[in-house]
């Protein structure tokens, strides 16, 4: 009960540190940054749900990233739609999309998926570059609306994006939270586990990795949407593969398969490579072996690691607990 | 008649070098059961190395090319030894993280040392030749005979010498390899050897005619895992097969359908592939 207090606590000032940061903190460079990586911490969530809980390794997550960011922006650009009505077509043209693609992708398993996944990501890059007409083509797409006012709020200032990015992150966690916890995260976890287990135990394996497919294409879109309307340009380059790469290396140094993973990471990194600036396109000569290295000796991240961590130590407490309290019956029989 | 004799020729020769990467794939998958996700940044490398042995050594072609194999086929061995050996008994979304982490690495390791730009390879072959009506340079000609004696060689040492013999048996049971006294450990790194080699073979023949870039990689090691999936997985004919069919369908496809979506054939191929059998054609029974 007490440990539960104590979770809700952190989480709570948590939420209220980040509510009020644009309070302590008076700098325009400082919120791009910090709204950037909330927008990717949605989109790393999706990766988080389908890669971590189920255990199927997508590829093509930066493929749904771009689908969800060409959409609002073609939609919204090219046919004028208004901003509130293409954010939710957005949404649902990636998740029908999501959902053919995740019926014959799901059928493979393991490396199969992987490299199936890799291959459907590269088919959307190459789509985007190549269909000049709708998306532009290498050009991009450039003037993609912010979010209209909504009464007296604007979204103009980089502190009013700061919230509302933040009300998405916050959202997108808080779903992720009842998912995961839910039976239907449970019946995830359990494929992940073993997938012959679940379906001898009457799970409709197929049905369960859909929904988590698709879930997780919508984070990826709700992300998306949210970085084509912050960024207001969007380029062929988001939907390739290395774009994935970075999505895996924040989860992973984060924690795979844990509910605060994708924060830690993708604040850690988005603030390490800002340190980093001067290395540019050479910063994967560290993050390369850094995610290399972390799969080795820290399979489940940072997070990961501070819980097994944990774990040890209150085993240790409990066995010097253990081992105190034998020696005192002794000492009684003695 | 005359374009699409061309075009053949052509598959051929694109086919030839999907060929030899789809082999170094397909052999490490057959022992370890990893798709090696690095094997394009191993491509990339060779093509790095047999670069600069001809322009900074002045080394001629074909000794810049051995030099490179050596030197790639030793990269594989340390990624054997100190990525997939560990990770051997971890899940299986481990070590294609992994590998990602080193191919992420090496791209940029290329960027850094040799920079971005695209560079052109010179070759001793640069003639053009024309026999019945059709003109091609020696360098496509010289890809063509390279690749199969290649896979000659390769085909007599995996079938008449007995540490081929002993990589094949591995790859059909590991277990059982181990009890028949074969050292495993040994047989994989000379796997990743070989893979490793035949991703710079590969690499220094192609790049005269492609150009040297670190996204070079890229493309082929995406279609050359199209290619071991269409052939099945671990399978050694199905990869060269595999290579020349995608050869001739990009060749033939680009000019009859559409150059500028060329390269989204093989993938169009390999979802619809998968679409019907998730396990790929020819898939090998007994594996799990």
């Amino acid at each position: 009960m007490t440990a539960r207090f104590k979770q809700k606590a952190v989480v709570l000032s948590i939420v209220l540190l980040a509510l009020l940061l644009p309070f302590i903190i008076q700098n325009d460079y400082f919120f791009h940054i910090m709204t950037l990586s909330f927008i990717w911490m949605i989109g790393v969530y999706g990766l988080n749900l389908i890669a971590g809980y189920t255990g199927y390794l997508s590829l093509a997550h930066a493929g749904f990233f771009a689908i969800g960011a060409y959409s609002l922006g073609i939609l919204t650009v090219k046919f004028e739609i208004h901003y509130w009505l293409a954010f939710f077509l957005a949404c649902a043209i990636t998740c029908i999309i999501g959902l053919v693609i995740g019926l014959v992708a799901l059928q493979t398993k393991e490396h199969f998926f992987a490299i199936y996944t890799l291959c459907v990501g590269y088919i959307i890059y190459l789509v985007i570059d190549k269909w000049e007409s709708l998306t532009g083509g290498v050009r991009g797409l450039i003037g993609i609306p912010v979010p209209p006012d909504l009464g007296p709020i604007s979204f103009r200032s980089p502190v009013s994006q700061y919230y509302f990015n933040l009300f998405f992150l916050l959202a997108a966690i808080f779903m992720m939270y009842r998912i995961v916890h839910s039976l239907t995260g449970r019946t995830l976890i359990a494929i992940r586990n073993s997938e012959e287990l679940a379906q001898t135990i009457g799970i409709s394996t197929m049905k369960n990795k859909l929904v988590s497919f698709v879930l997780s294409t919508f984070f990826a879109a709700l992300s998306g949407i949210l970085y084509a309307s912050f960024i207001r340009f969007i380029g062929p380059d988001i939907s390739y593969i290395t774009m994935t790469f970075d999505f895996l290396i924040f989860l992973l140094v984060g924690g795979i398969g844990t509910l605060s993973g994708p924060i830690v990471g993708t604040l850690l990194i988005v603030w390490i490579s800002q340190q980093l600036q001067f290395l540019q396109d050479y910063r994967m000569l560290i993050f390369g072996p850094l995610l290399t290295l972390l799969i080795i000796f820290y399979p489940k991240g940072i997070v990961g690691g501070i819980f097994s961590w944990k774990m040890k130590m209150q085993e240790k407490k409990k066995r010097l607990s253990m081992s105190a309290k034998s020696a005192t019956q002794r000492a009684e029989e003695g | 008649m005359e374009i699409f004799a061309q075009q053949i020729f052509n598959g051929l020769t694109v086919g030839s070098v999907y060929s030899l990467v789809a082999l170094g794939l397909t052999l490490v998958y057959g022992i370890l059961h990893i798709p090696n996700f690095a094997h394009g940044a191993l491509y990339m490398m060779g093509g790095y190395i047999t670069l600069t042995m001809m322009t900074k050594f002045g080394l001629y072609y074909w000794i810049a090319i051995m030099i490179s194999m050596v030197i790639v086929g030793l990269m594989g061995v340390l990624m054997e030894r100190f990525i997939f050996y560990p990770l051997r008994d971890a899940p299986p979304i481990q070590d294609k993280i992994a590998a990602i982490g080193i191919l992420l690495f090496l791209e940029a390791f290329a960027q850094f040392v040799w920079g971005a730009d695209y560079q052109t390879m010179p070759t001793p072959y640069g003639q053009v030749v024309s026999v019945m009506g059709l003109t091609f340079t020696m360098q496509r000609l010289l890809i063509i005979i390279s690749t199969v004696v290649v896979m000659i060689l390769l085909f007599l040492f995996l079938k008449k010498t007995f540490i081929g013999s002993a990589i094949i048996a591995m790859s059909q049971n590991r277990e059982g390899a181990h009890l028949v006294g074969i050292n495993t450990n040994k047989m994989a790194m000379l796997t990743f050897m070989i893979s490793g080699a035949l991703a710079a073979i590969a690499a220094s023949l192609s790049s005269p005619i492609n150009l040297v870039f670190p996204g070079m990689g890229h493309l082929v090691i995406l279609k050359a895992f199209v290619i071991i999936i269409i052939g099945g997985m671990g399978s050694i004919p199905g990869a060269i097969i595999g290579g020349y069919i995608l050869g001739f369908a990009e060749s033939l496809g680009a000019t009859y359908i559409s150059n500028d979506y060329k390269d989204i054939f093989a993938f169009i191929l390999l979802v619809l592939i998968l679409t019907f059998k998730p396990t790929g054609l020819f898939a090998k029974g007994g594996h799990s």
